[in-house]
C-alpha cells in the first residue's frame, strides 16, 4: 500500500491543458497543408500523380486543391512538387462540419467546425455520451480516440464520455471505411441510438475510404451509409485534433 | 534438392523444388515432427487452372527457411488431421484459394469475402454443446470498448467455459487482393494500415521484401533506425497492454500510469517521424527521416524518463498479491499446445517456447545486435504479462545502446524506382510486438506482384486465445483477451 502511494507521488500530475501549447506538438507532425497558388505551375501535375488517394486535383480555373478528407498526410505531394507550392504545417486544428469544407485551395486554412445549433447544444453541450464503432479501422484511429480517456487528455473534464451501449449514447464516433462486413452492424448500432443523434467520422477511412477508396469490400466512408455531423481528417488524426473537433461542436473552443 | 532462404531473400520461382503432393506433405510433416514450424502455406492459381501449393518451413536450430512447392488439381489430402498447426492455412485456401484440402475436420469460413454464393459474415456452423443447463453467450461484432469488431461465441455451463469459438472477417478490406499488380503508390499505405498498431512491423517486412526483390542494399544507419522504431512500437504496445491488464482487474494505479507512459512512447515515435504510429518512416531503401544529434539527445532523455516511470508503474503489479492472484493460473496454455498450434510471439514465449524472429532468423540490425528472447514457463496471464515486462526492459536497453553508437552515413539508398526481380518468390519476416509477421510475394514476368500473402501474428494466435479459455470462467475473458491483444484487421486483411 505504502509503495503504491509513493509511486503515485513519483508519477506526478500529468494532465495537459487544452488547447495544447504549440511546443507539445511534434515538430515533424504533418498537419494542415497550404497551397501557394503563385508558386504552382499550372502545366505540372507531379503532386497529383504522387498522391496515393487522389486527394489532389485542379478545379476548372486550374487552381490546385487538396481534399483533407482523402489525404493521408503522407507528404508525398510536398516532396513531388518542384516549386515548393505545397507545404504541410504542424497545425492540428482540422475538423469541419461539412465535407466540402475539407478542401484546401490556398494558404488561408479551412473553415473549422461550427458549434451545434442552440437546441442540440442545450441537450449535449454539458454532457455528450458517445458509442464508438470501428468499421474496418486499422486500430490507429481507435487507439488515438481511446487515448482521450487517459489522464493526459482527461476527456471527462469536458463532459464527454464513451459508453458501452448505443442506447445510452447521444451519438456515434465511427472509424474505418465501413467494410461491407460491418455495414449492417453499423446501421443497427446507429438505429439503436435515440434521436437526436450525432455522428462523428474520425480519420481518412471514415471520411472517404482512405487507402481503401474504391475497394468493393468497403463503402468509401461513413457518410455513404449514415449522415455525418463532424469530419475529423488524418491518418490517424492526432488526439488533439479529435478533441478539438468535439469541443468545437460543443461550442467549447 | 533443398532450397533454403535467408530472411529476407528473393529466389527465382524456377529454383523452388516442385514436388509431388505426397513428398510435399511428407516434407511438412517431417519438419513439424522434428520441432519445426510452418511459417507460410498458401496456394496460387496457375494460368491453366491448376494450383501450385507453396510452403515455407522453419527447422529448429537453423536460421534459414526451406521453401517447397507442389502442383495439384482442385484438391489434395489435408494436412490438418496430422498437423494441427496448418488448420487455418488450409481453411483460408479453401475459402479463397479455390482448392479443397480433403479430410480437413471443419472447413469453416475465415474472412467471409463478399462473393457470389458465399455466406454473409457471421453466418456459419458454430460448434455447439447441448445439455441441461448448458447455455450459449454471443458477443460482438460491436464490443463495449473502443476496439475492433469480431464475434465470440461461448458454450458455457454456469460460469465455466466449455468452448469458445471466434468468428472474424468484419474488418475485411480486401488488402491482399489490392496488392496484386503492385507495387504502386498505394502499396506502402496498405502496409502501414494492415494493422495500424504495427505500422513499423508490417512496413519493415514489406520493405525488406521489396529490397530483396529489387537488389537494394540498405545503409546500416537506416537498419539501426528501423530497429529503434520497431522497439519503440513494441514498448508502446506492451506498456499499453500491461496498463489494460491492470484495468481489467480493477488495479487502477498501474492502469492510469501505463496509459500515459504508452503515449510517451508513441510521442517518441512522433519525435522521429511526426506520427505517433510511425506513418511515413520506413520506406524502400531505408527510412525517410534522420535522427540528427539534437533529436537523438532528446530521444535519449525521454527514454530514460520513461524507463523510470514504466519501472515504477509496472513493478507495482508484481508486489501486489491481489494482482498476482488474478493473473496466475488464468488462461493457461502449455508449451505442447503452443507448439502444436504453431503459436508465436509473447504468448508462446510465456509458455516456455523459445522462439523469436529477432534471434532465430535475424534481419537488418538484429544480425549484429541481438536482444535475448524473453521466456517464462507458466503460460498463463501472468506469464504473458511478465514476458512483456521483460521485453520492455530489453527493448529500452537495446534502443539506448543503439542510440549511443548509431552508425554514421546516409539513411536511405535513394532507390530511383522499384524494379523487382521477375518470376521470383520473396519472403521477409519481422518480430512484431505481437509476434512473427511473415510476408511472402510472388512476382510475374513483368516484375509485378501476382500474389502477396500476409501472415500477421494474429493469424496464428486467435485459436490460442480460444483454447486458453477452456475450463476457465467466462468473466475471465476480458483479462485473457487482453493478455493476447490480437489484431482483427491484421487477421481479416
Amino acid at each position: 500500500m505504502i509503495t503504491t502511494i509513493f509511486e503515485r507521488l513519483k508519477q506526478g500530475y500529468r494532465t495537459q491543458r487544452f488547447p495544447p501549447a504549440q511546443d507539445t506538438l511534434p515538430d515533424r507532425l504533418q498537419g494542415l497543408p497550404a497551397v501557394e497558388p503563385d508558386r504552382c505551375r499550372t502545366d505540372c501535375s507531379q503532386c497529383i500523380a504522387a498522391c496515393p488517394t487522389q486527394a489532389i486535383g485542379r478545379n476548372a480555373a486550374g487552381r490546385l486543391s487538396i481534399d483533407l478528407g482523402r489525404c493521408l498526410f503522407c507528404g508525398e505531394c510536398e516532396k513531388a512538387c518542384p516549386s515548393g507550392a505545397i507545404r504541410f504545417s504542424n497545425g492540428y486544428r482540422l475538423a469541419t462540419r461539412k465535407r466540402e469544407d475539407l478542401l484546401v485551395s490556398g494558404n488561408h486554412g479551412i473553415r473549422l467546425a461550427e458549434a451545434l445549433n442552440r437546441e442540440t447544444l442545450r441537450l449535449f453541450g454539458r454532457s455528450l455520451k458517445l458509442r464508438q464503432v470501428c468499421a474496418g479501422g486499422c486500430n490507429a484511429c481507435e487507439a488515438d480516440t481511446n487515448v482521450l480517456n487517459t489522464l493526459v487528455f482527461d476527456l471527462g473534464r469536458f463532459g464527454i464520455q464513451f459508453v458501452a451501449s448505443p442506447r445510452h449514447a447521444d451519438g456515434l464516433l465511427i472509424t474505418g471505411p465501413v467494410t461491407e462486413n460491418m455495414r449492417e452492424a453499423l446501421l443497427k448500432t446507429w438505429e439503436a441510438v435515440p434521436a437526436p443523434r450525432l455522428v462523428i467520422a474520425v480519420g481518412a477511412c471514415a471520411i472517404s475510404g482512405g487507402p481503401f477508396i474504391g475497394h468493393p469490400e468497403a463503402h468509401d466512408g461513413a457518410s455513404n451509409v449514415i449522415p455525418v455531423d463532424l469530419f475529423v481528417p488524418g491518418c490517424p488524426p492526432h488526439p488533439w485534433t479529435i478533441l478539438d473537433g468535439m469541443l468545437r461542436l460543443l461550442a467549447r473552443v | 534438392m533443398n532450397t533454403t532462404l535467408r530472411n529476407p531473400e528473393a529466389i527465382r520461382l524456377a529454383d523452388i523444388p516442385l514436388l509431388d503432393i505426397a513428398t510435399f506433405r511428407n516434407r511438412i510433416l517431417t519438419a513439424v515432427a522434428e520441432g519445426g514450424r510452418v511459417n507460410a502455406l498458401f496456394c496460387h492459381e496457375q494460368e491453366d487452372q491448376a494450383h501450385q501449393l507453396f510452403a515455407l518451413l522453419a527447422h529448429p536450430g537453423q536460421n534459414t527457411l526451406e521453401g517447397i512447392a507442389a502442383r495439384i488439381g482442385g484438391e489434395y489430402p489435408a494436412l490438418t488431421p496430422e498437423c494441427p498447426q496448418v488448420h487455418l492455412f488450409e481453411r483460408e485456401m479453401a475459402e479463397s484459394g479455390g482448392v479443397t484440402p480433403v479430410g480437413h475436420p471443419w472447413l469453416k469460413p475465415v474472412r467471409f469475402p463478399a462473393r457470389a454464393g458465399g455466406p454473409p459474415v457471421g453466418h456459419m456452423d458454430f460448434y455447439r454443446v447441448d445439455g441441461d443447463e448448458v447455455h450459449e453467450v454471443a458477443v460482438g461484432p460491436v464490443h463495449a470498448g473502443i476496439i475492433e469488431p469480431g464475434h465470440f461465441r461461448f458454450q458455457c455451463h454456469g460460469e465455466t467455459v466449455l468452448h469458445l469459438e471466434i468468428s472474424l472477417g468484419y474488418q475485411h478490406r480486401g488488402v491482399e487482393r489490392a496488392l496484386i499488380g503492385g507495387p504502386d503508390i498505394r502499396t506502402l499505405h496498405y502496409m502501414e494500415t494492415l494493422a495500424g498498431d504495427t505500422t513499423i512491423g508490417h512496413t519493415t517486412a514489406y520493405c525488406q521484401l521489396a529490397e530483396a526483390l529489387g537488389g537494394i542494399r540498405v545503409p546500416l544507419r537506416a537498419e539501426a533506425l528501423r530497429a529503434v522504431a520497431l522497439e519503440l512500437e513494441r514498448l508502446a504496445n506492451h506498456t499499453g497492454d500491461l496498463g489494460a491488464l491492470a484495468a481489467d482487474i480493477g488495479f487502477l494505479p498501474t492502469s492510469a500510469y501505463c496509459g500515459r507512459i504508452r503515449g510517451d512512447f508513441l510521442n517518441m515515435s512522433a519525435l522521429l517521424c511526426g506520427s505517433r504510429f510511425s506513418r511515413g518512416l520506413v520506406r524502400p531503401g531505408g527510412v525517410a527521416f534522420d535522427l540528427e544529434p539534437v533529436r537523438r539527445a532528446e530521444l535519449q532523455k525521454r527514454l530514460l524518463a520513461a524507463q523510470r516511470d514504466v519501472t515504477g508503474a509496472v513493478t507495482l503489479l508484481w508486489s501486489n498479491p491481489s494482482v498476482l492472484a488474478r493473473f496466475e493460473d488464468t488462461g493457461r496454455l502449455s508449451a505442447t499446445q503452443c507448439r502444436e498450434l504453431g503459436l508465436v510471439g509473447p504468448a508462446t514465449r510465456a509458455a516456455g517456447v523459445d522462439q523469436d524472429v529477432r534471434a532465430d532468423l535475424p534481419h537488418g540490425f538484429y544480425r549484429f545486435f541481438q536482444i535475448p528472447a524473453a521466456a517464462m514457463t507458466s503460460g498463463d496471464v501472468f506469464g504473458r504479462a511478465y514476458v512483456r515486462w521483460l521485453e520492455i526492459q530489453r527493448s529500452i536497453e537495446f534502443i539506448l545502446n543503439t542510440l549511443s553508437a548509431l552508425p554514421g552515413g546516409d539513411v536511405t539508398a535513394h532507390p530511383k524506382t522499384l524494379k523487382l526481380q521477375p518470376e521470383a518468390l520473396a519472403v521477409s519476416l519481422v518480430e512484431g510486438w505481437r509476434g512473427e509477421i511473415c510476408h511472402v510475394a510472388l512476382t510475374g514476368p513483368n516484375g509485378r506482384f501476382t500474389r502477396y500473402k500476409v501472415f500477421d501474428a494474429s493469424f496464428h494466435n486467435w485459436l490460442g486465445l480460444a483454447l486458453a479459455m477452456r475450463a476457465g470462467q467466462i468473466s475471465d475473458f476480458p483479462l485473457c483477451n487482453k493478455s493476447f491483444n490480437l489484431s482483427y484487421c491484421g487477421f481479416d486483411l
